[in-house]
């Protein structure tokens, strides 16, 4: 101020924030989704808290769930599938993700839509569609009638191989979890600036080179995400599985599935059990992979 | 060394045609003009990144008009650096080599001299993330020029430095090029970097590319 310290005339009323007003803002912002964190911890406890309130002995429901060899055999399957789906996932995510990120082309909002459709679709809609897809040829075809060299069962199809078997509930996850793998993939690459691909393209490398060297190393965060989030979802998926590949004792029942059986017959302690299984799992993958992101984030 | 012959360039509203630009071998130009009159949609066709829609381009006397970037031996340097973060300095600095086979001792060994030329050493194992500003832009170039390209395509590389660091830039730009045979087009708003390293210097305005002399390039002659 050249004119000393007087205070300068201005049409324009000085403004007043209230501290009240800045305190409200905050408390509101923690407070809702405060509530929504609790609630989520609420219902966690509660599981735990039914589990050693069900039983005088705490605990031996849970023990006794985990000894019956058929939910063995349904934890040992969820987590090959889930795995399996995870990776499958990835797999297309990539490359998906990529494409839909970076390219353009005539039809390219088509694919965008149709890319939704199993995340919007209710899930059992996804399984009672496989279904019947798999009623018609070539799929329901007899491989003897394809294959020139097949020599086992005559009657034997793809949809036999398939549906009510252990590839049906691979397949079953995988039309969910892969959709939100290339989502998570498509909003990764957007996200890279696409210049480092060009100085690299300049610098000497093949689209593939530069693809492989210096977009995929950048964008290991988002594909672990995709991974993490794709074999959470394949765990969680239930109304698809049952229908597509039903839900048989010791051969294609999954953590989901084994949850709604042992509620339909009305072992509720059982279902419970599983289900905090499930839960466990979860959090272990997502611990795993949270860490692992980390320990490379500070490389 | 670098000719358009009549170049142009669609990017959806946005054309330019019939740039025509001749530069000699070792020439230092500079290449000025307004945000948005397509400085950089010219370099990015020159290097190969965009499709030229007509006309021809030549670097060092060969017709690289519909090459693919990596045959065409340019080195380029965009305005943020662009550097591979999944990368260490070395590995950025050492990739272009890393691509061409180059024996891995030899590799080591160019990454030094660079390094050392750029002032850059001290920063060799460390990831770009933890980089400034100019230490991010003289790795960019140290990348861009490892290779020996004929050309050497500069894109407003010293925009977001401070004057103090501008003036060091110009001064390393200039040790690093010296008895160079490295061609350079470099794209600036800034005229203090057209009199610190310009050979010549071109305007691009209303879709036109002419020359002009250095001297009057002042601000108020910028349109």
């Amino acid at each position: 101020m050249s004119e000393g310290d007087e205070p300068v005339e201005s049409a324009v009323p000085m403004r007043s924030v209230g501290r009240l007003s800045d305190g409200l803002f905050r408390i509101v912002m923690i407070t809702v989704p405060g509530v929504y964190v609790l609630l989520i911890a609420l219902m966690l406890i509660a599981d735990f808290g039914y589990m050693v309130t069900a039983d005088a002995d705490g605990g031996s429901a849970f023990m006794a769930a985990l000894r019956q060899p058929s939910i063995q055999h349904s934890i040992i399957l969820s987590m090959i599938s889930c795995s399996v789906v995870a990776v499958l996932s990835v797999i297309v995510a990539v490359p998906a993700g990529y494409v839909l990120a970076r390219m353009k082309f005539r039809g390219m909002a088509v694919i965008d839509a149709i890319v939704d459709i199993p995340i919007v679709l209710p899930p059992l809609v996804v399984g009672l569609s496989l279904l019947i897809m798999f009623q018609y040829p070539p799929l329901s075809t007899p491989l003897a009638k394809l294959l020139f060299f097949w020599d086992g069962d005559p009657n034997t199809s793809i949809s036999r191989l398939v549906v009510y078997q252990v590839p049906a509930i691979i397949l079953a996850q995988f039309m969910v979890a892969a959709a939100f793998a290339i989502r998570t993939m498509e909003a990764c690459f957007a996200q890279m600036s696409p210049r480092t691909e060009e100085v690299a393209l300049t610098l000497g490398c093949s689209r593939f080179q530069a693809f492989r060297r210096v977009v995929l190393p950048e964008a290991d965060e988002g594909i672990l995400t995709a991974l993490t989030l794709a074999w959470a979802r394949a765990l969680g998926e239930f109304g698809p599985v049952l229908i597509f590949a039903g839900a048989t004792e010791n051969k294609t029942e999954v953590l989901s599935t084994t949850v709604f059986m042992q509620l339909s017959v009305g072992d509720l302690k059982a279902a419970v059990a599983v289900s905090l299984i499930m839960v466990v799992a979860a959090m272990v993958v997502l611990l795993i992979t949270r860490l692992w992101g980390r320990g490379r984030g500070t490389e | 060394m670098l000719s358009l012959h009549h170049v142009n360039i669609a990017n959806g509203s946005f054309r330019l045609d019939g740039i025509d630009l001749q530069i000699a071998s070792g020439e230092y130009a500079v290449l000025m003009g307004r945000t948005g009159c397509g400085k950089t949609s010219l370099l990015e066709t020159i290097a190969g990144l965009r499709p030229c829609r007509g006309g021809r381009i030549e670097i060092g006397g060969r017709d690289v008009t519909t090459e693919p970037p990596a045959n065409r031996g340019v080195g380029y340097v965009p305005q943020d650096a662009a550097l591979f973060n999944a990368m260490t300095v070395a590995e950025n600095l050492g990739f272009a080599l890393r691509i061409r086979r180059v024996a891995d001792a030899t590799i080591a060994a160019r990454v030094q001299e660079i390094a050392a030329q750029l002032g850059v050493e001290s920063l060799l194992a460390r990831s770009p993330k933890s980089l400034s500003g100019g230490e991010k832009q003289r790795v960019a170039i140290g990348r861009a020029m490892i290779f020996q390209p004929p050309l050497l395509i500069l894109d407003e590389p010293l925009s977001a430095l401070d004057d103090e660091t501008r003036s060091l830039m110009h001064d390393l730009i200039s040790r690093l090029l010296k008895n160079s045979p490295t061609t350079v087009l470099h794209v600036t708003h800034n005229v203090i970097d057209a009199e610190a390293l310009a050979d010549s210097v071109y305007q691009l305005a209303d879709g036109c590319l002419k020359r002009r002399p250095i001297a009057t390039t002042t601000p108020e002659s910028t349109p």
